[in-house]
């Protein structure tokens, strides 16, 4: 028995949340008394893994996977499950690991959690705290059944070093056919998206147009942040629709929130409530969105974020 | 083309969330239920092909009688027909196998749900039924158009989107973008009379076995009260973020 852990790459390179997936099962498999096996889809440098105590990494080099695919993908986790004797497979909550997870769970005849925040309450029975109600609260999950998937939430168990001296096995699985062909895949590179940044700048009405926001894509850029926006401005075209947040929009799980011009409504919370911190920069004493945060300032965007670049600017100069 | 749109019946957005029991239970006293976001766009997107390019669609809910309104609101909106099956909707792999036996009886060729229920946020039965089924399945759906047997579906990754290709039979999960939120459907008083007599039928579960419980719930913590920072002295908002919540 072992714990299976899924290190997802982009282009050959961890995700943040790799090492943090990783981190968390080995801490699982600590709690289980068992060792924890990482499986990676080509990676660069596997070994990089060892740092958050993947004691064995399986790694897959296929040119035929280069482009995701869920099926094929979860097969390849249920080959790799079998092999090591996994009766626990972790994964982590990017757009492609939630995509391939109910048909993995399905192979496995699994029982399946998703937004896992935390370790197991109890290993026996096997119990998990999960976000639920958009964000509004938590459960407590039993997994009644012998194999169990779980994805854990973004950002929610955070990388924790734990250096071993692994191994990495090369992995040769039989890949399936799946019936869904990719015909194209666009995707901006270079920018910071909302699922992977650690910071996010956010703008609402209150910014009155899309005139008006280089100030935000400047306060980003300093933060080295992702841009976000409330509904109304997305649906008012002034921004891209992939930067909506909300209930009905991008969840944000980022260190840092900054919200400007926002007035804090329940559906836009439900999708930032996973943010560690909150900043609340707002001209209404009242916005509902200050009893949400960590800090607040009462003010005008026009004359707060401005000043905030400019010092913000001194900032990392001095802490570079 | 046979379509079947799944719909999840859940607490309007704006419901206090509220436990009893012990905080076993969710506290549905004075909540009002809705379709779920997400199944409204898949259902608009059905109710084009049924439009343009002559569909049936029939809309299904696991769930007990409570949730026959909800499955009334997907008539008057159009579907042509509904079923209920009556069975508490308590865990995902469960509700998938229910929705799978009703796929296979009717013969269903594109299933359209939503990417997830806003209540349990489980993000996982329609991918659990397209495995059952041994379907295509498509998550995070943003665009779908159909010709003969070909689908052409795009799906939203991370900073950007996938364009995929697939015949049928076909299942999607679905959000925004499917098709746009203005064109979201309202049910109007004609299309409400009408769902009056459109049959909605119940059917007994097949008593699939559950994977998952809930034990408990917890509603999130209090939070401390929000420091006020001074407008004129941003440096001070710096020094917090950088000294007390460590994140820049
Ligand atoms: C079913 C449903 C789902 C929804 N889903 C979402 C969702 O996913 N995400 C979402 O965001 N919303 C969602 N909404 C909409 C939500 O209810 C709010 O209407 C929306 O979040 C408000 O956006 P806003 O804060 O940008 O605008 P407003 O509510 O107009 O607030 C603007 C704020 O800017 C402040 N302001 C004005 N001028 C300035 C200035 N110069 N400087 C600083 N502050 C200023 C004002 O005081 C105010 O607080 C949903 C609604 C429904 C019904
Ligand atoms: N009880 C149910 N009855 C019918 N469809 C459901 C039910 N639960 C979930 N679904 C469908 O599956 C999607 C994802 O739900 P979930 O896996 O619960 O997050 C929903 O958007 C619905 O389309």
């Amino acid at each position: 028995m072992s714990v299976l852990v899924f290190a997802e790459t982009s282009e050959g390179k961890f995700k943040k949340s790799a090492f943090e997936v990783t981190s968390y099962g080995k801490k699982v498999a600590e709690q289980l008394g068992t060792n924890v096996v990482v499986l990676t889809i080509n990676s660069n440098e596997p070994t990089l893994l060892y740092m958050y105590g993947a004691e064995k990494v399986l790694n897959v080099s296929n040119d035929a996977l280069r482009t995701f695919n869920a099926k094929v993908y979860a097969n390849i986790i249920k080959q790799a499950a079998e092999k090591e004797n996994s009766k626990l497979v972790i994964i982590d909550s990017n757009a492609n690991a939630i995509y391939l997870a109910p048909t993995l769970a399905v192979n496995l005849s699994a029982g399946y959690a998703s937004n896992v925040v935390a370790l197991p309450t109890s290993t026996s029975p096997f119990t998990l705290k999960r976000k639920t109600f958009s964000n509004k609260a938590f459960n407590y999950t039993e997994l009644t059944t012998d194999c169990k998937v779980i994805s854990l939430a973004k950002n929610s168990f955070g990388l924790v070093e734990n250096k071993v001296d692994g191994n990495v096995e090369e992995f040769s699985p039989q890949l399936i056919e799946s019936g869904l062909t990719s015909t194209s895949v666009e995707q901006t590179t270079g920018k910071v998206t909302i699922a992977d940044a650690d910071v996010v700048v956010s703008g609402g009405r209150g910014l009155k147009g899309p005139e008006n926001w280089g100030m935000i894509e400047e306060l980003a850029d300093v933060f080295g942040a992702a841009t976000a926006c409330s509904k109304p401005v997305s649906d008012l075209g002034w921004r891209p629709h992939s930067e909506h947040v909300g209930q009905t929009g991008k969840p944000v799980a980022s260190n840092l929130y900054v919200a400007v011009g926002i007035s804090g409504a329940i559906q836009h919370l439900a999708g930032v409530n996973s943010s560690k911190v909150k900043v609340v920069i707002n001209t209404d004493p009242e916005a509902p969105f200050f009893k949400a945060a960590d800090y607040g300032i009462i003010g005008d965007a026009f004359e707060v974020v401005p000043k905030l670049i400019e010092k913000l600017k001194e900032f990392k100069a001095n802490n570079a | 083309m046979k379509i079947l749109v799944c719909i999840s019946h859940v607490p309007d957005t704006t419901s206090k969330i509220n436990f009893t029991d012990n905080d076993s239970k969710f506290d549905s006293n004075g909540v009002q239920y809705v379709i779920n976001p997400y199944d409204e766009f898949a259902l608009t997107r059905a109710m084009w092909f049924k439009e343009k390019q002559g569909a049936t669609v029939t809309v299904v809910n696991v769930g007990n009688v409570s949730t026959e309104p909800t499955l009334r609101k997907a008539l008057a909106i159009g579907a042509d027909d509904a079923i209920r099956v009556n069975a508490e909707p308590t865990d995902g792999f469960a509700v998938a196998k229910e929705l799978a036996e009703v796929v296979k009886n009717g013969g269903f060729n594109l299933v359209l749900a939503g990417k997830e229920s806003s209540d349990y946020n489980g993000g996982m039965v329609p991918g659990m039924l397209a495995a059952l089924l041994d379907f295509s399945f498509v998550n995070a759906c943003i665009g779908l158009e159909i010709e003969g047997e070909k689908a052409t579906i795009s799906r939203e990754i991370d900073g950007g989107k996938e364009i995929l290709s697939s015949n049928l039979p076909l299942i999607i999960a679905g959000q925004k973008g499917l098709v746009e939120e203005k064109d979201l459907r309202i049910p109007n008083m004609r299309g409400i009379m009408m769902a009056r007599k459109k049959p909605l039928t119940v059917v007994e579960p097949i008593n699939s076995e559950a994977a998952t419980s809930i034990i408990s719930f917890e509603k999130q913590a209090a939070k401390a009260a929000c420091k006020m920072v001074d407008a004129d002295n941003v440096d001070e908002l710096i020094r917090l973020l950088h000294n007390e919540a460590k994140v820049i």
